[in-house]
């Protein structure tokens, strides 16, 4: 779905913002001598609603047991529960088939799965993977591993100084040897969404796959893995105000079918013996070992809170609150924005003349401000904008414009400081 | 949970914005980098030391938060006419200083002026941030390797 059809969603209500925080018992505490939590690093991870926290206390209070094992009572009802949040998965992301829904730690296991089976049998001397500027760190290094591995080279597509890719220098990277095309569909230092059904179409005209990293997209807009075409979508449940710890790895059956499995263990055979292993079908091929299945029965319960919010409604608002943001930090001297693309999510990274990233992140700490400050896994992207670091403040479909006014008097605070 | 000016107090922002002995030493005898790869930070100490290993000379390049920055600009005040023996000492003493826990006393005195890091006990991730130049003063004392250090 494009950015264009979100912005016709209606937006959440003030009043239906704030019943929503009410779902967050996270958000009424105080912090630093009593001052209001104001939470803006949702791109390093996001609140938890009581529904998903209710959801994990039940599912060990009531439910524990292994799956696809036990032929008593509690095992059948946690199969069921732990296969339920998979079919929510598969609709989530309007995934053709639920077997094409692995789960995993999340989207940097879900990268690393991809590399090592898809990737180690698919490139070979001289090939060349593809991936962006702006990537996060575990959208680099997975790749890095296999070239390396494999003798292959790493091409990158440059970014210009809004932070958006330059296509056309990306058509001028795929070729016949392009084996693997790996992206992020919004950055989590600059927030740049990038145009992932036109960068799969022109991938595929090459003959390779398409692998997006859905990490900072999934919790903001609507993602549709037929609609974008793509070969690979992964993600990361503890930033769609689900648990730390499972995500996701989409595939294409047929591509998962020629895959090798990730790791060996029990629940990924159909049998062994000493000489032979056969390996079980989808989705339980990449799935060794016993699941993360409180979180996987979690994640289902958060992708609930998400769909009754509606993901169409959640991207509008958030763009009023990105507009808002930004025009809060511009009219602040001094202070720099890094990342100004036309197309962006909520993620406002800046850079203070005043004063280093790391001070700022202090100071508006004690002003009960969280934000992130570093250079956010994406060394790379720092090093494109010639600074150490930047502060990050990050946007969730919770924050208010009120919020924000928070935020930018506490920068106002750091000039204080620092000016 | 203490107020933020606790860590920034007047002389940690004084020196940040002014760091005393902020050159590059052409003709120092000891040198190294320090580097904190989380941050981004990055000192060069340089050091003069004359044959008895009293250190002649001092100071520091490079760029950082204002915590490392200014902790970098205080140690350089304080090292001159001082044997490698007594700056190793007094990294033991600021070591100690900003590690402890957040009600131990502290004996100013004692501590001369590193003692304004002391709030930065009470913030464990900046604990790096202040004894990054610290750290590689000890590297440049040694001097055994050009290699960078770092506090991560």
């Amino acid at each position: 779905m494009s950015v264009i059809e979100q912005d016709i969603a209606e937006s959440l209500s003030e009043e239906e913002v704030l019943r929503i925080r009410q779902d967050f018992p996270i958000l009424r505490q105080t912090v630093r001598d009593g001052k209001t939590l104001v939470y803006l690093d949702n791109a390093a991870t996001s609140q938890k609603p009581q529904s998903v926290i209710d959801i994990t206390n039940r599912y060990y209070c009531e439910l524990n047991s292994n799956v696809h094992r036990g032929v008593h009572r509690l095992s059948e009802v946690a199969t069921e529960a732990y296969e339920g949040a998979r079919i929510k998965v598969k609709r989530f992301f309007n995934v053709p088939l639920s077997c094409e829904t692995i789960f995993t730690r999340g989207a940097t296991d879900s990268i690393n799965l991809v590399a090592q089976t898809y990737g180690r049998k698919h490139v070979g001397a001289g090939d060349e993977i593809v991936i962006s500027a702006m990537e996060h760190h575990s959208n680099i290094v997975p790749w890095q591993m296999i070239c390396e591995e494999k003798g292959a080279k790493l091409r990158v597509i440059p970014i210009n100084d809004r932070g958006e890719l330059l296509l056309d220098e990306y058509a001028n990277l795929l070729n016949e040897r392009t084996k693997i095309v790996a992206v992020t569909q919004v950055s989590n230092a600059l927030g740049t969404v990038n145009p992932i059904k036109k960068m799969a179409a022109m991938a595929h005209s090459a003959g390779a796959a398409i692998l997006v990293d859905g990490a900072q997209s999934s919790p903001h807009m609507p993602v549709d893995v037929q609609d974008l075409d793509v070969d690979f979508f992964v993600c990361s449940s503890h930033k769609m105000v689900g648990p730390t710890g499972i995500g996701v790895m989409y595939g294409r059956a047929k591509m998962l079918e020629s895959m090798p499995p990730y790791q060996g263990g029990g629940d990924m055979i159909l049998s062994v013996t000493f000489e032979k292993t056969t390996f079980n079908s989808l989705p339980y091929k990449f799935e060794a070992g016993t699941p993360n299945i409180a979180g996987a029965i979690g994640f289902g319960t958060a992708i609930d809170y998400l769909t009754a919010t509606g993901m169409g409604r959640i991207a509008a608002y958030e763009q009023e609150l990105l507009a808002y943001c930004t025009q809060v930090l511009e009219s602040i001297s001094g202070v720099r924005l890094i990342g100004t693309a036309s197309e962006k999510a909520g993620v406002l990274s800046f850079w203070m003349d005043c004063a280093h990233p790391h001070d700022i992140g202090q100071i508006l700490d004690g002003e009960g401000v969280a934000i992130r400050a570093g250079h956010h896994c994406a060394q790379p992207v720092m090093q494109r904008f010639g600074v150490p670091a930047t502060a990050r403040a990050s946007l969730a479909f919770y924050n208010t414009k009120q919020e924000l006014d928070a935020l930018g008097r506490a920068i106002h605070k750091v000039k204080e400081v620092f000016e | 949970m203490p107020e933020n000016r606790g860590l920034y107090e007047q002389m940690i922002l004084e020196h940040n914005k002014k760091p005393r002995n902020f050159r590059v030493m052409e003709d120092c005898n000891r040198k190294a980098d320090g580097y904190n790869p989380l941050c981004g930070d990055q000192f060069t100490i340089f050091l003069k030391i004359d044959e008895n290993d009293v250190i002649q000379d001092v100071s520091f390049q490079g760029c950082g938060c204002a915590i490392s920055k200014s902790s970098a600009s205080v140690m350089t005040t304080m090292l001159k006419g001082k044997t490698k023996k007594e700056a190793e000492d007094l990294f033991v003493k600021f070591h100690a200083l900003v590690t402890a826990p957040p009600d131990a006393p502290a004996n100013p005195d004692d501590l001369g002026r590193m003692a304004v890091f002391s709030g930065v006990r009470e913030f464990p991730v900046r604990i790096k941030c202040a004894t990054l130049a610290w750290h590689t003063l000890l590297s440049a004392l040694d001097a055994k390797t050009a290699e960078p250090i770092s506090t991560e």
